[in-house]
């Protein structure tokens, strides 16, 4: 019994703990009940993004870049398949094998399989190595025989940058490459949409037009693991393509001015007289920039770097030149407009002029007699215009340059790396040099020696603003969408010029008249300075003024010994240069041409023009005749 | 004597098939067959490795309990010592020659699978304390010798399963063997002295930890501070839970187990793979389904006429409470992360042989449950 009592007792006191024990399991049953509750229904949708974050990546794709186009429409920068080679490790069975046998392919280089196997060793297995960017069409073919032997390679087919017309475009539209984190920073557009492997504009229009060309990234959305492979595809978002972007040039226009360059150094610009559309803008000697899209080879950079002709220096833009003679228009237009002479005022060269004992050279050294200004002009007498310029003084002359656009960017928007020049006038000097202004400087200025310096660019826009009237035009290089016939474009000049003073470049429209008249002597007329490259059929008559710059001082030695071009050392012969519009009836286009250290304006620059106007003018008509394609926003 | 003597008659095959549980058993079944849903899913919706092994564990164990169900309770009271010895040996068996794995020494290779002795001294330490206390007078229990020898006891297995070691097993062979002692009628005091003393002695007991086993308990404290590190388990888990909502993502398409996101899914953390597929209802749904066997297994203890059979029961029952808490609470960032399976649910042969012979015993308990033990 007391066995028993025991028992029952002990029965007792298990119940009455379990129940203890049962009722502090409700409650915690309970308690985790509500943890689920809180995580599962209260912050379910925090819980629901951290998820979707963790499975889903974006990988965003490297925009495609819009084409840049001439004024026909042709293809300037577009974009081409490339084929490159891709190798996934993951799939690879065994390496080494793979990597000699592409070495023995692919002619890959020691250093270049180092550099796979460290790409290899620092990727994760599923990412893929790029062996090459730009695999030639014979060795994608090589790679497709091989192909079967080849395990874990994949040829890939991608879109990149190309320059048809190689080096002929090159000073205008740049070129991309590889951007470096500077550059990625500096531009926000960039910013955004970069991806690794996306090659942005370095230089020029490409430049500038960034973020009009860019284009937005493809979208691609993938589920991934826990490891960052990617499972499967959720979901693709096509990418715009940049914008197309129309051009006033002609690429056939500018390809002649290449071809006459023929590598020397200088430049050469065309220009609507009208419009300002910048039908060729050349700069020689220049280089292929598709060589920059997958990094250029150092051979191939070095030879493009220690040119002595600076291949790399836009010359049109940033090459800053005496403009010599080819200043004259001016001196002689500030003169009329001043009043300080007349057509009929005379001065007699003897070959030099004297003033407080320092001696003025003509370049002729007899000297051309009694000469009035338009024969001054035609034979670009010296003499001349530095009794001009004494008698009109150099502030004066001043105002008629800037007006016409000298000492001022004229593209400025579109490339940063243009330069202004300059035209002095006496408080610049005492300005920047801190001395007083020298009669002596007045006389050099007026023949466009001394501080002066221009851009051809500059020198073409003065040319074709003398040509059309004397009205100031806005050059461009991006098509304007409103295109207008020239009737209307003229009226429309002459309309603004009513309300606007600035529009207006001259007083006396006779005196603008009388200075094209002597232009148009210097050209066709005998003992005209361009005479010999004259063109006597009025469809492609042109006026033009040559010019012979400077680049040191003349010695009298060197005076006296009258050396020939070739006895005399490249760096120190002069600039020759030549302006012209045409055609002397109606003219439509205006040029500038430069050759660096090409002897004389007259017998290295003036028949270059007369082959360009024979092209120029013959494409007119189809310039005419192109309707606006398409609508552009810039 | 009579009735004694008809009570003590074994009773025929067909008497003990209907005196069986139905309930319980449908509801282990049930359980089992969701498990094998559950493993198909953490294979990635294919019947790969673990959902193949899973399924032949079932099919092994579950006939085991049934077959365990039919013998006397008074048998397992009888081996009651025996199996706590034998479980014991095994412990010193595998701290010699067992199978290391991540740095700790638990496993035997018994071919089929690796057998996980501290698995099975969660039962055996309930069945060997419930037959000490069914066996003692209650005058005793509070003795010097009788609290020695049950401290002896429980303290044997711990020590030794923690040397493997394995801090999450040795927490729950704690927890199973107190609360018999619980049962048994143990004095509340010397509950609070004790648990007085632990607080005082956690200090030296954290200096005794293992790194990894330091490094959990900091990161339970604060997740996030090292989020790819230590706290990467927790923070998965609970974004995976979190963002199963109220009626989950859908069977087979939870993302953070299927793209791997989720760790050791097939074992610890397998509530949170249910959890993010099947959402709040269907957790609480299987929270219902382990209540139903909780009670289910407390009913067979109360209607026991046997102090062992009861002691057996309300410890098991409790037992089980307490590893489910414990993994629940560890997946949802309640506690530490210590290493513990969810009954039948996880992958893991020892632990379900742990469980299944404790169901097995419970179903001894009811077919006997008029049986008297000397």
């Amino acid at each position: 019994m007391i066995k028993g009592n025991s028992g029952i007792r002990k029965t007792d006191v298990i119940n009455r703990r379990m129940f203890i024990i049962g009722a502090a399991k409700i409650i915690i049953f309970t308690g985790i009940i509500a943890r689920l509750f809180s995580l599962q229904v209260n912050e379910n949708k925090k819980y629901l993004t951290l998820s979707d974050k963790n499975r889903i990546r974006e990988w965003k794709l490297p925009p495609i870049r819009g084409d840049i186009v001439d004024y026909f429409g042709n293809i300037i920068a577009g974009n081409l398949k490339v084929y490159q080679l891709h190798i996934i490790p993951e799939q690879v069975e065994n390496f080494n094998y793979l990597i000699t046998r592409l070495k023995t392919i692919l002619n890959l280089s020691d250093k270049k399989i180092e550099k796979i196997v460290k790409l290899k060793n620092k990727l994760k297995p599923w990412e893929s190595i790029i062996v090459s960017e730009n695999l030639s069409w014979s060795d994608f073919l090589k790679i497709n025989n091989y192909l079967y032997d080849l395990v874990g390679v994949k040829p890939v087919m991608t879109i990149s940058r190309n320059y048809p017309f190689s080096e002929v475009y090159t000073h205008i539209l740049g070129y991309v490459s590889q951007p470096n984190e500077e550059e990625i920073l500096a531009n926000e557009t960039v910013q955004e949409r970069f991806v690794p492997g996306m090659k942005i504009g370095k230089l020029g229009l490409e430049k500038t037009l960034e973020k009009h060309l860019i284009g937005t990234n493809a979208i691609q959305r993938y589920e991934v693991n826990a490891y960052g492979k990617r499972i499967n595809q959720l979901e693709h978002q096509k990418g715009k393509q940049g914008l197309r972007v129309r051009l006033t040039v002609d690429t056939e226009v500018q390809k002649a001015c290449g071809k006459l360059l023929d590598d020397r150094a200088g430049s050469i610009s065309v220009m609507d007289i009208y419009t300002g559309d910048i039908i060729a803008m050349y700069s020689s000697p220049s280089y292929d920039p598709n060589k920059f899209l997958f990094g250029i080879s150092n051979d191939d950079w070095a030879l493009i770097r220690n040119n002595p002709l600076k291949p790399l220096v836009n010359k049109t833009l940033s090459g800053l030149y005496s403009p010599g003679s080819t200043i004259k228009p001016i001196v002689a237009l500030s003169a009329l407009e001043n009043k300080i002479v007349n057509p009929s005022f005379k001065v007699k060269c003897t070959g030099k002029m004297e003033l407080y004992g320092q001696t003025f050279h003509c370049w002729k050294e007899k000297g051309h007699g009694f000469v009035s200004l338009k024969n001054a002009m035609k034979q670009s007498c010296d003499t001349y215009f530095y009794e001009v310029a004494r008698l009109l003084g150099v502030d004066r002359l001043n105002v008629t340059a800037e007006k016409f656009g000298l000492g001022k960017k004229v593209l400025g928007d579109y490339f940063d790396f243009e330069k202004s020049g300059l035209f002095p006038n006496t408080k610049w000097k005492i300005n920047n040099l801190g001395k007083g202004w020298v009669l002596g400087e007045t006389l050099i200025t007026g023949i466009g020696q001394g501080y002066t310096q221009t851009t051809p660019l500059q020198l073409c826009l003065m040319t074709a603003q003398i040509a059309n009237g004397g009205y100031s035009i806005k050059p461009r290089i991006i098509v304007d969408n409103n295109p207008m016939p020239l009737e209307e474009i003229k009226r429309k000049l002459k309309e603004e010029t009513l309300h606007t003073q600035e529009k207006k470049l001259f007083n006396d429209p006779r005196n603008i008249k009388i200075v094209q008249e002597a232009m148009f002597s210097s050209t066709n007329e005998l003992y005209g300075t361009s005479y010999k490259s004259r063109i006597d059929d009025t469809k492609y008559q042109f006026a033009g003024k040559t010019g012979t710059a400077q680049v040191k001082r003349i010695s009298m030695r060197e005076r006296e010994l009258d050396l020939k071009i070739e006895q005399i050392p490249y760096k120190d012969r002069d600039h020759a240069l030549y302006i012209a519009y045409g055609p002397y009836i109606n003219p439509r286009y205006a040029l500038s041409i430069i050759v660096e250290h090409g002897g004389s304006g007259s017998r290295t620059a003036a028949p270059i023009a007369k082959e360009l106007f024979k092209l120029i003018i013959d494409r007119n008509d189809l310039r005419n005749k192109q309707k606006n394609f398409e609508e552009i926003k810039i | 004597m009579f009735q004694h003597d008809r009570l003590n008659n074994e009773l025929t095959f067909w008497q003990k098939v209907k005196e069986l549980d139905y309930i319980l058993l449908s509801s282990v079944l049930l359980l089992s067959i969701l498990s094998l849903f559950v493993m198909y899913s953490t294979d990635g919706g294919e019947i790969l490795f673990h959902t193949k092994s899973h399924f032949s564990k079932i099919i092994i164990f579950f006939p085991l309990m049934i077959f365990i169900a039919f013998f006397n309770i008074k048998w397992w009271h009888n081996l009651s010592y025996l199996f706590y010895f034998a479980v014991i040996l095994l412990l010193i068996y595998v701290s010699f020659f067992g199978i290391k794995s991540s740095g700790s020494r638990r496993w035997m290779d018994l071919y089929l699978f690796n057998l996980q002795p501290s698995e099975l001294m969660k039962i055996a330490i309930i069945l060997c304390l419930a037959k000490y206390y069914h066996r003692i007078k209650i005058e005793n229990v509070n003795s010097i010798t009788s609290i020695m020898t049950v401290l002896t006891i429980i303290i044997i297995p711990i020590i030794m399963v923690l040397s493997q070691p394995d801090l999450g097993t040795s927490i729950l062979i704690a927890a199973s063997g107190l609360i018999v002692l619980w049962l048994g009628g143990v004095k509340i005091k010397y509950f609070i002295y004790s648990f007085i003393v632990f607080l005082i002695s956690l200090p030296f007991v954290i200096s005794f930890l293992k790194p990894y086993q330091k490094l959990r308990i900091l990161t339970f404290l604060d997740p996030d501070r090292d989020p790819l590190g230590a706290g990467y388990q927790i923070i998965q888990s609970k974004i995976a839970i979190g963002s199963g909502g109220l009626d989950g993502k859908g069977f087979l398409k939870g993302t953070q187990s299927y793209l791997d996101f989720l760790p050791e899914k097939h074992t610890d953390f397998i509530f949170t793979l249910f959890s993010e597929e099947f959402g709040f209802i269907g957790s609480v749904a299987l929270l219902i389904l382990y209540s139903i066997i909780i009670i289910r297994i407390l009913r067979i203890g109360a209607i026991s006429r046997s102090n062992f059979s009861r002691l057996f029961c309300f410890g098991f029952a409790f037992a089980i409470f307490i590893y489910i808490v414990v993994n629940l609470s560890m997946v949802l960032g309640l506690l530490p992360i210590v290493g513990s399976p969810l009954p039948i649910l996880s992958y893991g042969g020892s632990s379900m042989l742990a469980t299944m012979i404790g169901f097995g015993i419970v179903l001894s308990a009811k077919i006997n449950h008029k049986q008297m033990i000397a």
